[in-house]
């Protein structure tokens, strides 16, 4: 306990310093900043926008700032977990860390941003004491990012740069081939909700191609329109929600049927990136736009302009980067400006939003951009992607989150996969699930399975 | 006078040693007795909040009986012993053969050293090329076809035998060599003269193996079996990157290691132990048992025969 009363005091001598006027707190800032984050995805948007930056060394893990700061950048795989084993064990040493090792800012994605916004934990700085005021600095934001990156008594504590509502991305050969049209309003008509998604199926099936390229591409849609979070505050019991169940049930109907390419297991594998090839018989894929522009696209080997984008069956986010300043950071002042930069300048948004194709967290510069030629992606055909885009973002609902989600998303996926290759029966698949949960979360006492 | 006698050199053979029992002693001794106390504590971390040690007793042991972890146990035995019967066949086979001065085999060095390449590459690595080559759309699946042997691509690990026979199979790949090296050694260590002598009495290879051969070289084969079994039990790169730590289909391939691994993602440092703890007993009792099977004092069967001879005595009386 002794760690944590110290923790405390260095957090609310941190607060003091923060709210200390600009000048002195220049004189105070450390030599280094420490980030903490899972791929290189952020490193390089600083990179590109944020404009104190010098130069990054070759090897990608110091870049030198114009004050002569340094950021080093510690990259864990998000994969098992790894990232948050690495990312705890640095927090849990923050107190005793010397100034220069100590962690100063560290990203989190959707699934797990609800365990570092915790105000027990209180590991990430709120906005405010960094000198930041939500309300008014961060007011073009979408309102969903700023609810996900808040704690339970509603004070924000990260903040994004993006914004990740997703479409339906597919192929215009294979539109053109099946359906005689690759005109994306049409496409969307025929993928407008399950039930003409599958009739649409079917006939993509009696040409020979697959609507999708895995059961997992649209776990995303059914996992983010769950009622209520997979663990409630406080309790030990997984709920699994009747959405989760949908998602089963209808995945293994259409991996039975053969609109699903059943060789493809799960993503971010090789073969789901060979799926994403030219000489694949996948048909779409379900992708935000960081998904199009950092998954799909160094995957695609045909020529430019193959694909289009349209409104997916049901509105859903998928990802989302947070950043978070960390209790005990010797660099409040850099931290502050980096944040600002990154997540509440329109114009530097606007230039991520054109130079990658992300769609960023500004709602009238999304706006904008719908209507801008500017903003037309080359790898679309000459596509605006943010005309589609847009109106998915102000329609997303956030699921309720748990600090649980990326354990329970992850396992639930993998306990059904052998049910989905007729490996096991549906009730050992669910018994898989729960060893696995149990094994993840020791904690956990409990699943609690919709009732069918 | 005196003093110059008792000179002794043992206080530097001490010394030579200190950095290692130093070593010993701060990163295996006291990890080792940490690992046995926390089996007996509640001990884990909830997101970033940490929990126990409160004291639990047995319960964690009680916990470990009741979960699967003997089916992992035998997951572990069934993929050690697909992996380790080839391996001590093809060794035994290998060193016989290059130790053999009648066959005068080409090349020795050359085979020496392309059996043990494969033990270089690191097992995580070896495992990924593995599950790239055969995945359901990999290489191997698309040579297959093209040479007309299969007409539809096997999901080679979708299925339990599948993915059991590829560990085994990169296991034997990848310890092989080394057996066979280690064997060779032993064998060269037999004076040529009992070969010799058992040449001029008209013995034949198959009866040199089995009665020269194979006795003499007992110890060495004893500390293969024992470092195979330690390895064995130790399983773990292989199966968790093969596949994909989840040791699908149906945890069938997941070994005793990965599940270990698994309780240490939320650091649960008491049932993590718990379950070392176990494997430590049953390692221990293990080696125990290949120790008094094959370090028999009794190398030339007399004291058996003794033995024979008397219960036979009484027997008749």
């Amino acid at each position: 306990m002794k760690r944590k009363s110290i923790v405390m005091l260095l957090a609310a001598s941190i607060a003091v310093t923060a709210m200390a006027p600009a000048t002195v707190q220049a004189a105070k800032e450390g030599k280094v900043i420490n980030i903490y984050s899972w791929n290189d995805e952020f490193r390089e948007r600083v990179e590109a926008v944020y404009p104190e930056v010098k130069e990054t060394s070759k090897d990608g893990t110091v870049t030198k700032l114009k004050d002569g700061t340094e950021i080093h950048w510690i990259v864990n795989p998000n994969q098992d977990g790894v990232y948050q084993q690495k990312l705890d064990e640095a927090l849990m040493n923050q107190a005793d860390a010397s100034a220069d090792d100590k962690v100063d800012i560290f990203l989190s994605e959707t699934d797990y941003v609800n365990k570092y916004v915790d105000a027990d934990a209180d590991v990430a700085i709120p906005l405010t004491d960094l000198g930041i005021d939500p309300e008014k600095d961060l007011a073009d934001q979408y309102d969903f990012t700023k609810t996900t990156a808040s704690d339970q008594n509603g004070v924000q504590r990260g903040s994004t740069w993006q914004c990740c509502p997703g479409l339906l991305v597919y192929r215009r050969d294979i539109a053109k081939d099946v359906f005689g049209t690759d005109d994306p309003a049409e496409i969307g008509k025929k993928m407008k909700d399950w039930e003409t998604t599958k009739e649409t199926a079917k006939v993509l099936k009696e040409k020979g191609y697959f609507t999708f390229s895995s059961y997992a591409d649209t776990f995303r849609l059914y996992g983010n329109s769950i009622e209520k979070s997979w663990v409630e505050v406080g309790e030990t019991t997984v709920r699994v929600d009747q959405k989760i169940m949908d998602w089963v049930n209808d995945s293994k109907e259409w991996l039975d049927a053969g609109y699903i390419d059943e060789t493809v297991k799960g993503q971010f594998n090789a073969d789901w990136n060979k799926a994403m090839g030219s000489k694949s018989k996948v048909f779409a894929f379900l992708l935000p736009a960081w998904g199009i522009d950092f998954v799909l696209k160094p995957n695609w080997d045909g020529e430019e302009g193959a694909w289009a984008v349209t409104t997916p069956p049901q509105e859903y986010n998928w990802g989302g980067s947070y950043i978070h300043g960390c209790q005990g950071t010797d660099n409040p002042g850099h931290v502050k400006d980096i944040i600002m930069a990154l997540t509440g300048n329109k114009e530097i948004l606007l230039k991520i939003s054109q130079d990658y194709s992300d769609f960023t967290n500004t709602r009238s510069g999304m706006q904008d951009a719908t209507s801008d030629e500017n903003f037309a992606s080359e790898f679309l055909g000459g596509q605006n992607p943010f005309e589609y885009f847009a109106p998915v973002a102000e329609s997303i609902q956030i699921a309720p989150l748990s600090a649980y989600d990326q354990g329970c998303v992850e396992l639930i996926q993998n306990a059904f996969t052998d049910y989905f290759h007729d490996k096991v029966d549906f009730e050992k698949a669910v018994s898989n699930f729960e060893t696995a949960i149990k094994e993840r979360y020791p904690e956990i006492t409990e699943v609690q399975w919709p009732e069918k | 006078m005196k003093k110059r006698k008792s000179l002794s050199y043992a206080k530097w053979g001490y010394l030579f040693i200190l950095p290692f029992f130093l070593c010993y002693f701060i990163f295996s001794l006291i990890p080792l007795f940490d690992t046995v106390k926390y089996s007996f504590f509640e001990y884990f971390r909830s997101g970033i909040k940490e929990i126990g040690p409160n004291f639990v007793g047995l319960e964690n042991y009680k916990m470990l009986l009741q979960s699967d972890m003997l089916k992992y146990g035998l997951n572990t035995l069934i993929l050690w012993v697909i992996g380790f019967i080839p391996q001590i066949v093809v060794a035994l086979t290998l060193a016989v053969w290059f130790t053999d001065i009648r066959l005068k085999i080409r090349g020795k060095q050359f085979f020496k050293v392309v059996i043990y390449l494969p033990n270089l590459i690191m097992a995580s690595a070896f495992a990924m090329l593995f599950f790239t080559m055969f995945s359901t759309n990999g290489p191997v699946n698309s040579i297959l076809m093209s040479l007309g042997i299969i007409t539809e691509r096997i999901d080679f690990m979708g299925s339990v035998f599948g993915t059991r026979s590829l560990i085994g199979f990169m296991n034997f790949l990848m310890w092989f060599g080394n057996t066979t090296i280690m064997l060779m050694a032993a064998i060269m260590g037999i004076s040529t003269e009992v070969f010799e002598a058992s040449e001029l009495d008209g013995c034949n290879t198959i009866k040199r193996f089995f009665y020269i051969i194979l006795p003499m070289i007992r110890p060495i084969l004893a500390y293969t079996l024992i470092t195979a079994i330690i390895g064995g039990l130790q399983m773990f790169d292989v199966p968790q990157i093969l596949t994909n730590g989840q040791g699908n289909p149906d945890r069938t391939s997941m070994t005793l290691i990965m599940f270990l691994n698994n309780h240490l993602k939320s650091k649960n440092y008491g049932m993590a132990g718990a379950l070392s703890v176990y494997l430590f007993i049953i390692s221990g009792i293990l080696c125990f048992i290949v120790y008094r099977m094959t370090n028999d004092n009794d190398p030339d069967g007399s004291k058996a025969a003794e033995r024979r001879r008397k219960k036979e005595e009484r027997r008749r009386r």
